[in-house]
């Protein structure tokens, strides 16, 4: 008796009823979850990016006083066009990922600026691709807007002990004196070589043994997104 | 309120002879990528556990109403909405430890033990046992990597959660932290090692 008044469980229509209304259920529940966490996780995002630009400027810093440290740190942050012209816009909310997506005459590059031991340092973003996904960085050069006083890196899921060695601070200390430009004053980037290589006509730096690919995204990215400041590194 | 003898059998058995790692030899790969630190190893033991346990009590409320052609898939969907929420909750809460562990939160929907109790317990118990088999089940996994991410921290770094327990003196006397603990080989052997250890207490887990 109870059986007939009970829908067939094994029928399609069951079956689909129970799959929609699953999935509806499944679905308003994450979208409720993702909004509510949303302000709290920005805000650690926010914190993890100022660690990133301090450690690219060799200073430590951890959750607690990354915000404390950055406001201290860094005396001036403007976004930059492709000609090296500071346009409108705000330098920490700028991603770069998606300036990249727009044609390259409306692209800001952001650029911030740091007082060490009275010298200014200027900070630059960078963005590229790995072997698995996104990398980025930041790059920090000394006042002649040539030479690196420090790097850091990130990345969203390199291979880990491999690629993923990019984001240790061992890896970014590698650039320190490095020259991005040669001594014609021309552009020629800091190249990545398998360790024990080495190249004319530029400076080099060791890359991830066993993370090749994530090595060369590295070699690609400090190309092409430290080239886009040419024009203002030049100045 | 005491837990009936069969309920306490049902939380506690696979802290020690129905062990998920070191018994029934599940969620072994997991084991070993997260555990060169004692702090993920404990957040991953917290995290598989409210997924084990929620997934549990989910499917065994929905255990008479699911459609068993798609029950594999219905199991997904919960499984992989509650290791969603959890990854969120990381993120907002414990984001230094939620890049730490980065995919291997989201490892959690494939992690065999929690497929594993689902089929095998939730679908054919009521709610409260099945909620119980699930904490049971993340706690004996969460016991089995907290030990090795004691062992290998602390011979590895030479800390405990991230504070230095091995004085200085020792190092001076020569003392060296073992690299090779922190690499992944280093969990298999260690996880072997309580495996042996356990066999040798519990003669009836011995294979004739």
């Amino acid at each position: 008796m109870m059986e007939e008044s009970v829908m067939n469980r094994e029928s399609n229509s069951y079956t689909l009823i129970y799959t929609t209304v699953v999935v509806i259920l499944v679905a308003v529940a994450l979208a409720f979850v993702s909004q509510t966490l949303r302000p709290q996780q920005a805000k650690n995002e926010a914190i993890d990016k100022m660690q990133q630009i301090l450690n690219s400027l060799r200073i430590k810093a951890d959750s607690g006083n990354a915000e404390a440290e950055y406001e201290k740190r860094i005396v001036d942050s403007y976004v930059v066009n492709v000609k090296g012209e500071k346009v409108d816009g705000d330098a920490f909310s700028t991603e770069l990922a998606e300036e990249l997506n727009k044609p390259e005459a409306e692209r800001k590059y952001p650029v911030y600026e740091a007082k060490i031991d009275g010298k200014t340092k200027y900070i630059l973003a960078m963005r590229g691709v790995g072997l698995w996904g996104p990398i980025w960085g930041f790059m920090t050069l000394d006042d002649d807007k040539n030479t690196v006083f420090g790097a850091s890196f990130g990345h969203s899921g390199e291979t880990p002990g491999l690629g993923a060695e990019i984001d240790k601070p061992g890896f970014g200390k590698e650039f320190i004196g490095k020259k991005f430009f040669n001594s014609d004053g021309k552009f020629v980037s800091i190249a990545i070589v398998k360790p024990g290589k080495t190249v004319q006509g530029q400076d080099y730096v060791d890359g991830i043994s066993g993370g090749t690919i994530t090595s060369q995204g590295v070699d690609a990215m400090l190309l092409n997104s430290i080239g886009v400041y040419i024009e203002f590194l030049k100045k | 309120m005491g837990l009936s003898e069969n309920n306490k059998k049902i939380l506690l058995g696979p802290l020690g002879k129905n062990n998920p790692i070191s018994v029934q030899m599940l969620g072994i790969c997991s084991a070993l990528a997260v555990t060169s630190k004692l702090e993920p190893a404990i957040v991953m033991a917290v995290s598989v556990t409210v997924v084990t346990a929620f997934s549990n009590l989910v499917i065994s409320l929905l255990r008479n109403t699911i459609p068993s052609r798609i029950r594999i898939i219905v199991q997904l969907v919960v499984v992989a909405a509650l290791v969603t929420i959890v990854n969120e909750v990381l993120k907002a809460f414990a984001y230094d430890v939620s890049k730490q562990l980065s995919v291997f939160i989201g490892l959690i929907i494939t992690n065999c033990i929690v497929m594993g109790r689902l089929e095998a317990f939730a679908l054919g118990n009521k709610p409260g046992p099945s909620f119980l088999d699930g904490i049971g089940n993340g706690l004996g996994y969460g016991l089995i990597l907290i030990v090795v991410g004691f062992f290998r921290e602390l011979l590895g770094s030479g800390t405990l959660l991230g504070f230095q327990v091995i004085p200085q003196s020792f190092y001076d006397m020569g003392y060296a932290n073992n690299g090779l603990m922190i690499l992944p080989p280093m969990a298999l052997i260690v996880v072997a090692c309580i495996i042996w250890f356990q066999r040798s207490k519990d003669k009836d887990l011995q294979e004739k």
